[in-house]
């Protein structure tokens, strides 16, 4: 099997979060970027083990700049083979997964792992969009991932319960928690990624279908109140004329 | 202990002037301490052991000689990654960053400088991997300051060397497979002897009672004419400059881990003002508190310019001896003077072990003291502004 994982460049989930150019941009300034933990902990590692127990390889693909080379270096120290990076700016979805349909069209993978979602913008839509350009199944939110020579059986944790699936290779698959455990790069991982050859590739021409108009911070947390647990008329009061939610 | 929520304070963007790599090595070891090692921290030191099950992860993070080239099992990394660990594992405990320096700078730096080709394919590998633990004995009972002045010392008995002495404060001496020993031979002149576990007569019982570095195994050597092979012999360089190279490395290693626990009690002390609500307000709304937080985040933030700087002459091999000994006694008292304003900060609850500080604040005493003393260090400085020993 030849497993492509898709790696994206998220800012550390303790960053302070401020806008620059009129709220248009997310301020980079001092921010410590990690791999987002849905590519890394789920989806790679559970490649990672799936070729370990029946061989075949695993390439991470990226879209973005030279900024991105050290979480792609991460990914290469946790045990990837190989990494893409095309080179082109990732603000727009679509761009990105007709980057990666490309690339994966033309290198013939047989499973395609992204995150659930990146734990920045939350989009949500590139694993799914990389399934309709390469006309793959997608199946989403992952939970568990076992292959049986071409034939995956996967887990998708759904509303009280779970939902079991069958799908052939080629496809399309988002990992959600569960689907593997983190792995630490150690010390041989990481000299081992020294050498292991991190490729980049020019896009291909497409158009960005988004664009972002502005960002804006969520409004502050209001002071807590704290009810006596004996009150609970006032409770129920709060509840109805202040927070509104019964 | 309540749970590790650690995070990492860079004021002046120091990561700017590291590497993708050092960044990489640095942030997986942190990664791994606070999976495996944080959570069970509190209770070895109230045992007064060592977690010896962390010993295959510590190698595995690459905290037993970093610096030594791969070909001896090391990973052939710089002094600024070196430093990078120690400072990672030093945010967690001191004692846990003393064996690694130990068995790094104390033990497989000797070897791999001035160690035989055999002896460095012996037992660097071995050292790198966690397979076997080593120890270093150089201070004793009555020299410490003054290590020159040892009585230890070998006699040429034609096929082996007759080894007689005792060493003093040897961390990871318990359970350690073998010992650097430095010891005088019939003319008085310094050299390191490998000494094995099990040879005759050489025994290691261990130091009770201790308040400081509890997590961390601290004995003696003890030579009751120990036979010891020829070969065992370091024939790179003799005299006292061989083992004070060492402690140059050792002290380097400090310098870098005493960051890291001041980091540890900063960073504490910072949630904890934050959190500490007291007549109505968070404490840390009080201009008392925020002056000790910024005096904090003002010293760390000099010595990790410092001692960053001190990593580059390190890797030119320019860094002197006085440059490190001004790094290690500025670094260390900084971290300790953040213990005990932190300790404050924290009020009754920072002499409890749901905080890390109390441990912190134990565990700088002793290293304040080892790898030359607070007060030594001054003197090594005065020696280099004046040229004029003050010490002898």
């Amino acid at each position: 099997m030849k497993y492509l994982v898709c790696i994206s460049k998220v800012p550390d989930t303790t960053t302070k979060i401020t806008f620059s150019d009129n709220d248009t941009k997310f301020n980079e300034s001092g921010v410590q970027f990690i791999v987002n933990p849905y590519d890394e902990w789920y989806a790679l590692v559970r490649a990672l083990e799936l070729k370990e127990k029946f061989g075949g390889s695993v390439t991470i693909i990226n879209v973005g700049g030279a900024d991105c080379d050290p979480i792609l270096r991460k990914a290469l120290a946790i045990g990837a083979d190989d990494a893409v990076r095309i080179n082109t700016n990732d603000s727009d979805a679509y761009n990105v997964a007709n980057q990666i349909s490309n690339f994966a069209k033309e290198n013939a993978f047989d499973v395609i792992l992204t995150g659930k979602e990146t734990i920045n913008y939350n989009g949500a839509q590139v694993g799914g969009m990389i399934a309709a350009i390469l006309d793959y199944p997608y199946v989403s939110q992952a939970s568990k991932l076992e292959m049986e020579g071409n034939t995956a059986t996967i887990d998708r944790d759904i509303q009280g319960g779970t939902e079991v699936i069958s799908v052939d290779a080629p496809f399309v698959l988002s990992a959600a928690k569960g689907l593997a455990e983190q792995r630490i790069p150690n010390m041989r991982g990481i000299m081992a990624a020294r050498t292991k050859p991190l490729k980049v590739v020019e896009p291909i021409d497409s158009e960005n279908l988004t664009s972002v108009i502005s960002y804006s911070l969520p409004a502050e947390k209001g002071q807590v109140k704290l009810i006596d647990p004996e009150n609970t008329d006032e409770l129920v009061n709060l509840l109805h004329n202040e927070a509104k939610v019964i | 202990m309540a749970a590790d929520r650690y995070q990492p304070h860079d004021f002046y963007q120091i990561d700017e002037l590291l590497t993708d790599e050092q960044k990489l090595v640095r942030d997986s070891a942190r990664e791994w301490l606070k999976k495996e090692v944080s959570p069970i921290i509190e209770d070895y030191y109230e045992r007064a052991e060592f977690p010896k099950q962390i010993v295959p992860g510590l190698a595995s993070i690459g905290a037993f000689g970093p610096y030594i080239p791969e070909e001896y099992g090391g990973a052939g990394l710089d002094q600024i990654t070196y430093g990078l660990l120690m400072q990672e594992l030093e945010r967690v405990d001191s004692g846990v960053r003393s064996t690694a320096s130990v068995q790094s700078s104390l033990v497989m730096y000797p070897i791999f400088k001035f160690g035989s080709e055999e002896q460095k394919q012996k037992y660097l590998p071995k050292l790198a991997s966690g397979e076997m633990i080593g120890c270093f004995g150089l201070t004793e009972p009555d020299h410490g300051s003054n290590p020159g002045g040892m009585v230890t010392n070998f006699v040429d008995k034609g096929d082996h060397y007759l080894l007689n002495g005792a060493k003093m404060w040897i961390s990871n001496s318990p359970f350690a497979d073998i010992a650097v020993v430095w010891a005088k031979d019939e003319t008085g002149r310094i050299h390191g002897l490998v000494v094995e576990r099990g040879m005759d007569g050489f025994t290691t019982p261990e130091i009770h009672g201790k308040w400081s570095l509890r997590a961390s195994a601290t004995g003696e050597l003890v030579f009751d004419n120990v036979k010891v092979p020829k070969e065992n012999l370091l024939p790179g360089k003799s005299g006292l400059g061989a083992p004070l190279a060492c402690l140059d490395s050792a002290r380097y290693g400090i310098a870098w881990g005493a960051i890291g626990a001041a980091l540890d009690c900063y960073d504490a002390a910072v949630r904890y003002s934050k959190e500490r609500m007291q007549f109505d307000k968070p404490i840390g709304s009080f201009q008392l508190i925020q002056k000790k937080l910024a005096e904090m985040l003002t010293e760390i933030t000099k010595a990790q310019v410092l001692t960053w700087r001190l990593g580059v002459l390190r890797n030119e091999g320019r860094a002197t001896t006085a440059q490190i000994s001004l790094a290690k006694r500025n670094n260390v008292d900084m971290a300790l003077s953040i213990a005990r304003e932190a300790r404050q900060i924290h009020g009754g609850m920072g002499i409890t072990n749901e905080y890390p500080i109390m441990r912190h604040m134990m565990n700088l005493e002793s290293v304040i003291t080892y790898e030359g003393t607070h007060d030594i260090h001054l003197l090594i400085l005065g020696h280099h502004i004046t040229e004029l020993q003050a010490f002898k």
